[in-house]
């Protein structure tokens, strides 16, 4: 976050190490910025089939996403999009085929190794702490980061306390990104769910993901709260070059801004490719629209 | 006094360096700026100006919210002996083109893409525009415009120029004369261009010391800076007072955060508008009526002796020992735990002004212990003109003449005023500068009012807008509009009222509805309703209403002046009134003229008798876009009470 440069006066001098992070990130982020899409592949999905019994949630689906790009996997109720999600993030283990992240290749992952590799996600139907605060659903999404043991957490002996006051500091920026300053000690509970689905963005902003994948995140928003979440997304792949891989309803919102679109129907790939190419596409026209015969 | 701005914060540099000036709470703490820090930054700024080219006596346009930098960029601008122009933060794009161009802007801060975006957007028509400079870069790292820098670069360069040349800023510094132009406020006029009021430093610290000498300020005070720094009102007590008497400023997080902010810091001088207080108070009320018995029960016990006891106790009248014993009780239990709710407790001067203040508000702060006044002034007065001393506030007034000001009223009712803190002229604008300035040195303020018996100023209305039922039973009834709104107003769940009846037979009124306060009484009744629009037009709303402006009325009949503005029909408007819309000034006050043509079909409808009017309204959103509202409103007709007769 290269805004902590811009304070003339800290109270608090920020640590040398989070500092030469952000410095690190934002200058990582200029070079790239202007052609994002010729990024790395960061994540290939190969031949990735799954069933529940006798159900085929998806079949043989292969497609990657490159770093620092926005990829959307779109399609109907029911065509397999968060099952796809569950399998990258490791909730679900797909039967057939490998999944590939920075260059290691998976059969099988479990979601706390998908974690600590700096994958985080968003949830369709929030799993937030309802009774506790914003700012404490966030420090949660730290925990993967904190270093000291629970004993010394609980004593707040000194270098646990430190760490502590340096783990908020970094939540403070991301409360303050995603302009939710008032609402900051307000029990998540309490929110109107557009600004849960904000905190919930947070929580998985405060595991400093390199990859991060969005359920709906524009689910049962209202248009004002669609354009606001837009911008954040925008906004968290252009400042931290976070690379995002969102599922979404909403067309308009797809094609507005992401930069490549996977459509999936009933578990299969029918369409990959940039928004425009994926509008034309005659499948993918049908899926959505049917057609007369 | 003989000095200046840049002069001032030097001064108070060199005494106390390490003293807080503001504070800005940014990451969940309040980050401290000291007097020291504040001079430095505003050297380097001042010389990464000069290098950028700001000339002496050019102007530069400041946009954002209350920040440090903001205002440590004006104080740069000045120490050059350039001017600032604070542009309002919310307005439209559109709405900056003019007095960029009027006052052949080359540079401007903007706080963030916001900002940066509108001045971007209007660059086309504002050829003369070279540089921006940002003060927040999120999102603005793609930018790639021409003349578009951050301010960190603009201090860098500042920074290193400080060290070749060390005694640049300060020889710039005195160079100033207290007679140099010192700001420029674009006024927002309800009709035709803006005009900008033209400040010295000499009228603007006239005033800001002759208030703070009337209140006795020092620089222990703390102020939370929360209006837009565009409005005099805001610049007098976040910038001109705050150099004069050296305390300390506070900013907010970010808009939302007001409120917190407010508790968290407890400043000891406040001002709002009456609007904020309403509005705190209808929070306040909301949360009683949810609250439990037994809370409900002791805050309506004790508010009814605060408002027989409390007035009498801030206006140092002698109280009944029981009386002063239930009253400490009371403050114990419900007044001290509600000011501090309210981040109160440590007021020890609060004002209100821009607009009439319903007596039972006004009262209600006054009467929990808070020391609430009101004072009259405007743009081209420096702000202070009359002021209440702390035991003479009335609702119906706006206090006395403080030191330095004449007033005399003209043959028209219209108040005329003579001051150190007068306006030096409207920018190229010499015609208008006519009509408020004469020769001899007042000015005109297009109030219309009266020096009350003891010595307290009172204003009706503006002169323009009084005027004269004409036919029917009253004819010749005197009909001033706003008294009448206001008294509706008063009410929470009218949030804005528009009447008319000049020149006509009866009096009628567009009424807004608060939508959180009906919203909240419907939810009580288990009223179901979509929307703002929806929940307008519900037949028990209407009956809602109606028991307001018959309050009113019975209220309007007791004085037999005033019996004639009686509202005889009213109806309650499916939207509200914006801003953005046009409906409303920026300061939000009613523009009844636009409102009268916008809505036509509604004014013929409330005159020819119709119970109902379908109508069809344009609206702007935020961002820019825009949409339609459409409805049916039905026209409701009100009692009229016989006027009271005055007893001989």
């Amino acid at each position: 976050m290269s805004t902590i440069t811009l304070r003339t006066e800290p109270a608090e001098p920020v640590s040398p190490e989070m500092a030469a992070r952000l410095v690190e990130q934002s200058s990582a982020n200029q070079p790239i910025a202007p052609d994002r899409k010729a990024g790395e592949v960061i994540l290939n999905v190969e031949n990735i089939s799954l069933s529940f019994g006798g159900v085929k949630a998806l079949s043989d689906i292969s497609f990657d996403v490159k770093e620092h790009e926005i990829r959307a996997i779109i399609g109907p109720n029911g065509a397999g999009k968060s099952s796809m999600l569950n399998c990258i993030n490791g909730v679900y283990q797909p039967q057939q085929g490998s999944i590939t992240f920075r260059g290691q290749t998976f059969k099988h992952m479990n979601s706390h190794q998908v974690a600590v590799m700096g994958v985080a996600r968003t949830f369709q139907n929030l799993a937030l702490f309802k009774g506790m605060s914003v700012l404490d659903n966030i420090m949660t999404g730290r925990n993967l980061r904190i270093k000291s043991n629970l004993l010394l957490q609980a004593l707040r002996i000194g270098p646990a306390e430190r760490e502590e006051i340096r783990h908020r500091e970094f939540v403070e920026h991301i409360i303050d990104f995603l302009e939710i300053q008032a609402f900051r000690k307000t029990p998540v509970g309490q929110l109107p769910y557009g600004l849960q689905k904000r905190v919930d963005l947070g929580r998985a902003l405060a595991m400093e993901p390199q990859m991060l994948l969005l359920d709906e995140p524009m689910a049962g928003m209202n248009v004002e709260e669609k354009q606001d979440m837009c911008r954040f997304v925008l906004d968290v792949n252009d400042e931290f070059g976070t690379t995002v891989v969102l599922i979404e309803h909403d067309m308009g919102v797809v094609m507005d801004i992401s930069d490549r679109v996977v459509v999936l129907d009933y578990g299969k790939k029918i369409g990959d490719g940039t928004p425009d190419e994926v509008r034309n596409n005659p499948d993918v026209i049908k899926a959505y629209l049917g057609t007369s015969e | 006094m003989e000095t200046t701005f840049p002069r001032l914060l030097l001064q108070h540099a060199a005494q106390r360096p390490a003293d807080p000036a503001m504070r800005e709470k940014e990451y969940g703490i309040w980050q401290t700026h000291s007097w020291s820090a504040m001079a430095r930054q505003v050297e380097h700024l001042a010389c990464g100006l000069h290098l950028a080219g700001l000339r002496s006596g050019e102007h530069m346009v400041v946009v954002g919210a209350n920040r440090p930098r903001l205002y440590a960029t004006m104080m740069a601008v000045q120490s050059l002996g350039a001017v600032p122009i604070p542009l309002y933060q919310d307005a439209a794009a559109a709405e900056c083109v003019f007095p960029i161009n009027n006052a052949e802007v080359r540079f401007a801060f903007a706080e963030d893409q916001e900002q940066v975006d509108k001045l971007l957007e209007i660059r086309p028509q504002c050829p003369g525009l070279q540089a921006i400079w940002y003060d927040d870069p999120r999102g603005l790292r793609k930018y790639s415009e021409p003349g578009l820098q951050s301010l960190d670069a603009l201090v860098a360069a500042g920074e290193d120029f400080a060290k070749k040349n060390p005694s640049y800023f300060r020889v710039q510094v005195e160079k100033a004369s207290p007679d140099d132009v010192a700001a420029m406020f674009y006024t927002s006029g309800t009709t035709g261009n803006p005009k900008g009021v033209v400040h010295s430093h000499r009228t603007l610290l006239d005033r800001a010391h002759a208030g703070a000498q009337f209140d006795k300020l020092t620089h222990k005070e703390e102020v939370l800076a929360y209006l837009p720094p565009a409005w005099i009102g805001q610049n007098i007590f976040s910038y001109a007072q705050w150099l004069c008497c050296g305390y300390v400023v506070n900013c907010p997080e970010s808009t939302g955060t007001v409120t917190i902010d407010l508790k968290e810091i407890g400043p000891t001088y406040y001002f709002a508008p009456p609007r904020v207080f309403e509005g705190l108070l209808t929070t306040v009320m909301i949360r009683m009526e949810d609250a439990g018995w037994l809370k409900r029960r002791m805050f309506h016990a004790f508010m009814d002796l605060a408002r027989r006891v409390g007035p009498a106790r801030m206006d140092r009248k002698p109280v009944g020992p029981l009386d002063r014993l239930l009253y400490a009780l009371g403050d114990l239990c419900v007044y001290g735990p509600l000011r501090n709710n309210l981040g109160f407790s440590r007021v020890r001067v609060g004002y209100t002004a821009g607009e009439a203040i319903g007596p039972d508000l006004f009262t209600f702060y006054r009467s929990i212990g808070i020391n609430l006044k009101q004072l009259y002034g405007s743009t081209e007065t420096a702000v202070f003109v009359c002021l209440q001393p702390d035991d003479q506030a009335k609702a119906d007034t706006v206090g006395i003449p403080i030191s330095g000001v004449e007033i005399k009223v003209a043959e028209n009712g219209e108040i005329l005023v003579r001051s150190g803190g007068l306006l030096k002229e409207y920018y190229k604008n010499p015609a208008a500068t006519a009509e408020v300035l004469t020769a001899d040195g007042w000015y005109h303020t297009s109030d219309a009012g009266f020096l009350d018996a003891q010595g307290h100023l009172k204003i009706i209305d503006r002169v323009k807008d009084v005027g004269r039922i004409r036919g029917g039973a009253n004819d010749g009834a005197l009909f001033a509009p706003k008294y009448v709104e206001n008294k509706l107003k008063f009410f929470p769940y009218i949030k804005e009222a528009v009447a008319y009846g000049d020149g006509r037979e009866l009096v009628c009124a567009m009424i807004n509805i608060d939508f959180d306060a009906v919203g909240n009484w419907a939810e009580r009744r288990n009223l179901p309703y979509a929307g703002y629009t929806d929940l307008a037009q519900k037949s028990e709303v209407y009956e809602l209403i109606k028991d307001c402006v018959e309050k009113v009325n019975a209220d309007l009949a007791a004085d037999e002046r005033l019996a004639g503005s009686q509202v005889s029909r009213f109806l309650v408007l499916h939207k509200e009134l914006d801003a953005d819309d046009g409906e409303l000034t920026r300061t939000n006050k009613v523009r009844r003229g636009y409102i009268a043509e916008k809505y036509q079909v509604l004014v013929d409808a409330l005159y020819g008798g119709k119970t109902d009017q379908y109508i069809e309204t344009q609206v702007k959103f935020e961002d820019g876009r825009t949409g339609s509202v459409n409805a049916t409103l039905r026209i409701s007709d009100t009692r009229i009470f016989p006027p009271v007769k005055a007893a001989a």
